[in-house]
């Protein structure tokens, strides 16, 4: 056995590549982990994570150089001073777009699971039998019952906190407990349960921050700075949760700067045997070899590493004799929601920074309600008094406006919505023939839009939160709406999708690609529709689960 | 602020018209390589601070020159605003100077502190009437990037956050129904 010889690879060290990590390492395979760019040591690298405000120069806003430097980044809230680091260098590797996609994406061991918004929420069958119903994209090959304990296993190594709200929609799983709602979100609460009865359900945020002491980490000391890297390791990251799990095995071995270029696939046992990647730093390349692959680069770059491999046999890439590789690119469209203010409760206020918010499961479309569009969307949201940086009409400048202002102000609610994509074949990413990144790699073109449905669903999406708003008592109600851009949900999914058949789909049940059964998707490449739920935490748990499998197959001799 | 702090943000600012929020979505040139002596001396430095302070004088908790306002305001202008922005913050300080000479035959810096808060309260409510029929591409009036900056630089300084507002790093616990009399202090970070 050569030093490059190893049980197990696994590309990337996100959320899902992360879970793939510890589940083989756990399971006795001697396994590496390639992820293309730099190191992030937990705790140690977090270089911001205790600074005050004051310490950062121009107090966590954006510089013009920074929005030159980040063409993409600056579309949206993540370019900011405080952890830019974490954000993928726009220069080194760009990307095309023949339409507009805002991708936000994270080089480095951790991925995006450093960054992440936390929100965990399980699927319900509505959802895992929503493309056999409506006769769209591929049926998924499994539904609930088949995620259902994996859900759990995830959720209760994960830490995730929640309430056992028993909304039907959204299954009830192992939680830690709920973080507390504030007290205008609890008198809303009241309002809307009033009003929607059981129809419609207001409740505390899923989120995988824990609320007890988990596995050597620390609870949740409600800093709100999570995206900065959680000293305490309160919040789920790879860092913090599943490389630890990972080393202590003493099967795992970690190689940041290693991107990974193809799969190596043998024609005659019709199995990959390993990969070859570039050394980001010395541009030298290497082969590791192994009897399983997970694939595990974020959906995008998943099917940029199968669209490099095995090109000789298929010219589209391994996985492409679907049609389907690269193809049915969805995310959750968002910007669009209400927000306003809440009388009264001025001898009230909170403590602590709590780094979740409500959430309000779908309820459109559900028990033969029939929109002018199909599936759903849900909000998140959240109350608060304003801080200094609000109006006060009849003050301008000068003493008494300095202590007015060190006061709380009012109380607002604002909520946005994240509406479902459906998967449409040309909603697409494909190699670029001219344009190469920094290591002369060809880059991806991303070209998809949000459609009729989407536009459709948005309009429900602004006018229902100003209605529930109001109905649960909030005054001044104002609402909002953006143009609908693809990426900016950052949960892109759908370039390798599960499926029945081979001829419509890339994996099978199992996350396994039909042309190479020992490789492995577990990404959001996997997903045959996209939900209106957060989507990790179903990552987590189809990672678990195909992991699982793996490993049985090769006990038995089957790959 | 990750998306979830994005989200209520947009609620916040639906609640009225919000100082300084729009800087942490919209931005806020250049880094490092340009001294701030280039853009400001030091006598406008301290001319900055004062303008500061008139805004956001010491009353119980420090004013806003304790604060450094002044020195943040030229970090600030120089990394982060446009050219298009520099250029009206530097002739804005030029007007507020002319401004004050006009109406008082007195600089800025040499003008008492209630000619001071005087001027700048005429100059707030011409910025507000400004803002209330600008359009976006409209060039933003140089007062409101005076009081935009100093808000900020001064609640999110050592001395505002920690004595103007209450500053607790690491709050262990979450309360969600906590009692508040009036008088008591914003939490200095949300």
């Amino acid at each position: 056995m050569s030093n490059n010889t190893y049980d197990a690879i696994v590309i990337g060290s996100g959320i899902s590549g992360g879970w793939a990590a510890k589940e083989l390492t756990e399971k006795g395979l001697k396994t590496i982990m390639l992820e293309r760019g730099k190191n992030i040591e937990h705790i140690k690298d977090y270089v911001n994570a205790n600074k005050a405000p004051w310490e950062f120069e121009h107090r966590g806003g954006r510089t013009q150089k920074m929005i030159e430097d980040y063409p993409v980044l600056k579309r949206d809230y993540p370019l900011n001073e405080t952890n830019l680091d974490y954000w993928t260098n726009e220069k080194e590797s760009p990307y095309v777009e023949i339409k507009r996609f805002d991708w936000f994406r994270g080089y480095h061991v951790g991925g995006r699971s450093l960054m992440w918004g936390r929100q965990s929420y399980r699927w319900h069958d509505t959802d895992f039998e929503a493309n056999a119903k409506d006769g769209i994209g591929t049926d998924w090959p499994i539904r609930y019952k088949d995620l259902h304990d994996w859900y759990g296993y995830a959720e209760r190594f994960a830490g995730i906190s929640g309430n056992k709200d028993g909304v039907p929609i959204l299954p009830d799983g192992d939680f830690m407990p709920p973080m507390e709602m504030n007290v205008i979100e609890k008198d809303v609460q009241k309002r809307f349960k009033d009003f929607y009865k059981d129809a419609r359900h207001f409740i505390i945020g899923r989120t995988a921050n824990i609320t007890v002491p988990h596995n050597n980490r620390t609870n949740c000391q409600y800093r709100n700075k999570c995206w900065l890297g959680c000293p305490f390791g309160a919040y789920f990251s790879t860092q913090s949760a599943t490389l630890p799990a990972a080393m202590a095995t003493g099967n795992l071995t970690v190689r940041p700067w290693s991107i990974v270029t193809k799969i190596l696939y043998d024609k005659d046992t019709k199995k990959a045997k390993g990969v070859e990647i570039l050394d980001a730093e010395t541009n030298k390349t290497y082969q590791y070899f192994a009897k399983i692959v997970f694939v595990n680069a974020s959906a995008l770059n998943s099917a940029w590493v199968l669209m490099n491999s095995a090109t000789d046999v298929w010219e589209g890439g391994l996985g492409s004799s679907s049609g389907q590789l690269g193809h049915n690119l969805m995310d959750h469209h968002l910007g669009v929601g209400a927000g306003g203010r809440i009388e009264g409760f001025e001898d009230k206020y909170y403590f602590g920074r709590r780094a979740n918010g409500i959430y309000i499961p779908r309820y459109r479309n559900l028990n033969g309600e029939k929109r002018d569009y199909i599936r759903g969307f849900g909000y998140q949201g959240g109350g608060s008094r304003q801080n200094w940086s609000r109006d006060i009409a009849e003050l301008n400048i000068g003493g008494a406006f300095k202590d007015a202002l060190s006061e709380p102000g009012s109380w607002n609610f604002g909520m946005g919505g994240f509406g479902e994509t459906l998967p449409y074949h040309e909603n697409r990413v494909f190699l670029d023939k001219e344009k190469k990144d920094k290591w002369g790699l060809p880059v991806l073109a991303i070209d998809a839009e949000c459609k009729d449905n989407e536009r459709k669903m948005r309009i429900d999406m602004m006018n229902d939160a100003k209605e529930m708003l109001e109905n649960a008592g909030v005054k001044d109600v104002q609402t909002y709406t953006t143009e609908p851009v693809l990426g900016r949900g950052i949960h892109e999914m759908g370039t390798a999708r599960m499926g029945r058949d081979p001829k419509s789909s890339v994996l099978n049940e199992w996350n396994q690609v039909w042309d190479a059964k020992n490789v492995f998707v577990t990404d959001g490449a996997a997903m045959a529709s996209a939900a209106c739920q957060n989507p990790s935490l179903t990552y987590m748990a189809l990672t678990a689960r195909a992991a699982n499998h793996a490993v049985e197959e090769l006990k038995k001799g089957n790959i | 602020m990750d998306r979830r702090d994005a989200i209520s943000r947009v609620g916040l600012i639906l609640g009225g018209a919000v100082i300084g929020a729009e800087f942490f979505v919209s931005g806020c040139k250049s880094g490092g390589s340009v001294n701030t002596d280039d853009l400001f001396n030091a006598d406008t430095t301290a001319y900055m601070d004062e303008i500061a302070e008139t805004i956001l004088p010491e009353t119980s908790t420090p004013g806003a020159k304790a604060a450094k306002v002044g020195a943040f305001m030229a970090v600030m202008v120089r990394d982060c605003y446009t050219d298009d922005d520099q250029k009206i913050f530097k002739k804005g300080l030029k007007d507020l100077n002319d401004a004050s000479s006009k109406k008082y035959n007195k600089s800025f810096m040499e003008a008492d502190a209630k000619q001071r808060t005087e001027l700048l309260t005429q100059l707030d409510k011409e910025a507000k009437d400004y803002n209330k029929n600008k359009k976006p591409e409209d060039p933003n009036h140089y007062f409101s990037m005076i009081k935009q900056l100093t808000l900020l630089g001064y609640f999110t300084s050592e001395p505002g956050a920690t004595k103007a507002l209450r500053y607790v790093p690491v709050p262990g616990k979450y309360i969600g129904d906590y009692p508040y009399k009036k008088g008591d202090k914003a939490w200095a970070l949300s």
